[in-house]
């Protein structure tokens, strides 16, 4: 199902993938990425090999992913997304404490820390998580990705794909390094995905 | 398979054979002073033919219906590398939609249909320049966005034109009768010393048409098709390697650096005379005609290729393959086929009119 499920959404989506100075592993990573299409995680999990596949759980809102049964099953059985209540964030239930619960010392995560879809091809500015979670587990890899013209396969508010061609890029890790700002790291993590967009 | 059809496959394999082992010696040898990029060219060009002639060859092999699909599953492709390199807006999304899962597809049944003796070549022929650019441009003006109307429209439009309608002409070949009707009682013209010519071949099969109505020749139609790629990819090859000789011309310098007179017209005529020589296999057409065929597929694989060398300029690619890294360019290899098959299907389907194949008096 899964493997299926991957091979049609490369159908539809024509993704080609690169790996700019950085290899596929399975060891713990969080990979972050530009939001522009509900299409995103499924694109950017099918664009992985198989079995870092399997140690990757896309990070996603709860609301949309499990209105309508298609959707539930496809998070739950098939992405074992990591979905995060949107409406109901508590003290010692923040999201990146769910995450970091979630992926023990095994998953992979992927992130999309502008917080919503950007609408067009810009990058918006990020959302703090990424540093709390940076924070908290530094071992992990943090790798950007870009993710080219899925905003013009699946706009904002559209149902249906049309099926042009998109490319995924991956690039080289980077930490947080000790005492970094957050608004500094912010700032690099993003460079870091929009050097990615400029290398074509 | 026929004789006549494995005789053109055997050709052309032994062709292509000569040529890979030509150009593999070349990249062999670093003393020929010839320049490695043209060869590395030579090599690409030859390697894409081996794959197109495979997937061809096997296509035709299996079923008509077959090659069909094939070449809508190439019209796809080609249109959403198209696509892709053209800006469209987000109000467009819907119109494209259509393009892509109806329109397309609609096209290629069409084609597919007439193989099965429907009659649907006004149809066909219409349904994308009336029907589909006066849909698309209703269905962008409903969304509401009126920002560059025009130039929206014309590129979504321009792509349908070359990737869709004018592809699904070579397709479309292998739905032109080629034998006359059991009653072929219209006369040709007998002034004309083609008839005359072509009065010879189709002979020994009077008896068999006027018993059944089948294909006295039923290989023809594939014939017809590989006869039309193979002129066009030869016309291409021959063009570049004629553009190679020493006192360059350019026909456009600020759109197509590569294209000289010399090529073109070294290019036309070479394919002439190759087309000439290949007339046996495609009946009923006689050598000038198969000669004056390639002559007109060569100029017009010229005009595609500029014409899309002009769309990458615009857009600032070299080549449609680059666009996305790790994608074939499939628009970079078909776009002289996308412009020669609606000329090529045309004139043969004129000529076959005038010599009583195909009777349009209805």
């Amino acid at each position: 199902m899964g493997a299926g499920l991957a091979l049609l959404a490369k159908f539809l989506s024509g993704a080609s993938v690169r790996w700019i100075d950085s290899q596929p592993d399975t060891c713990q990573r969080v990979y972050f990425a530009n939001h522009t299409s509900h299409l995103d995680a499924i694109v950017l999990w099918s664009a992985l090999p198989p079995d870092v596949r399997a140690l990757t759980r896309p990070v996603a809102a709860k609301d949309y992913w499990t209105a309508g049964r298609v959707r539930h099953y496809l998070a739950t059985r098939v992405f074992n997304a990591l979905l995060i209540d949107r409406t109901e964030i508590k003290v010692h239930q923040s999201p990146v404490d769910v995450m970091i619960r979630e992926i023990g010392h095994r998953y992979s995560l992927i992130v999309f820390p502008e917080g919503g879809r950007t609408a067009g091809e810009g990058v918006s500015e990020f959302k703090s998580g990424l540093y709390y979670l940076c924070k908290k587990r530094p071992d992990l890899e943090m790798i950007p990705v870009y993710i080219d013209n899925m905003n013009r396969i699946l706009p904002r508010g559209e149902v249906l794909p049309v099926p042009l061609l998109s490319s995924i890029s991956f690039g080289p890790p980077i930490w947080l390094e000790a005492g970094e700002p957050k608004a500094d790291f912010l700032r690099r993590a993003r460079e870091a995905v929009l050097r990615l967009k400029e290398s074509y | 398979m026929d004789a006549k059809t494995v005789g053109l496959v055997c050709g052309v394999l032994a062709l292509l054979g000569a040529a890979t082992a030509v150009v593999w010696v070349l990249r062999r040898r670093t003393d020929s002073g010839i320049d490695p990029a043209i060869v590395q060219t030579f090599w690409l060009r030859i390697r894409a033919w081996w794959i197109f002639c495979a997937v061809l060859v096997t296509a035709l092999v299996i079923a008509k219906t077959v090659t069909v699909v094939l070449f809508w599953l190439i019209s796809f492709w080609a249109l959403r590398e198209f696509i892709t390199l053209t800006p469209t807006r987000p109000s467009d999304h819907r119109a494209l939609f259509w393009v892509f899962f109806v329109v397309t597809p609609l096209q290629f049944l069409l084609v597919g249909l007439e193989l099965y003796g429907f009659k649907l070549y006004g149809l066909h022929s219409i349904l994308i320049p009336v029907y589909v650019f006066l849909f698309v441009q209703a269905r962008i003006a409903m969304s509401g966005d009126a920002k560059r109307f025009l130039d929206r429209t014309a590129k979504i439009q321009a792509g349908l034109l070359i990737c869709v309608y004018c592809l699904s002409y070579a397709p479309a070949l292998l739905a032109l009768p080629l034998s006359k009707p059991p009653a072929a009682s219209a006369p040709s013209p007998p002034s004309n010393p083609a008839a005359q010519a072509d009065a010879s071949l189709p002979a020994p099969n009077e008896n068999l048409l006027s018993r059944s109505a089948q294909n006295p020749d039923p290989g023809s139609n594939a014939r017809l098709l590989f006869f039309f790629i193979l002129m066009v990819q030869l016309s291409d090859t021959l063009q570049y390697a004629w553009a190679q000789i020493p006192s360059k011309h350019v026909i456009v310098p600020s759109i197509h650096p590569g294209k000289t007179w010399e090529g073109l017209l070294g290019g036309a005529g070479s394919v002439a005379l190759i087309g000439a020589a290949l007339w046996w296999a495609i009946p009923p057409f006689p050598y000038w005609f198969a000669a004056g065929m390639a002559m007109v597929i060569a100029f017009m694989g010229f005009a595609g290729a500029i014409t899309m060398s002009a769309i990458k300029r615009d857009r600032g690619v070299k080549d449609f393959g680059t666009l996305v890294a790790g994608h074939g360019g499939i628009l970079d290899r078909i776009d002289s086929i996308c412009f020669a098959a609606p000329v090529f299907y045309h004139f043969t389907r004129y000529w076959l009119i005038y010599h009583g194949y195909l009777d349009v008096s209805a």
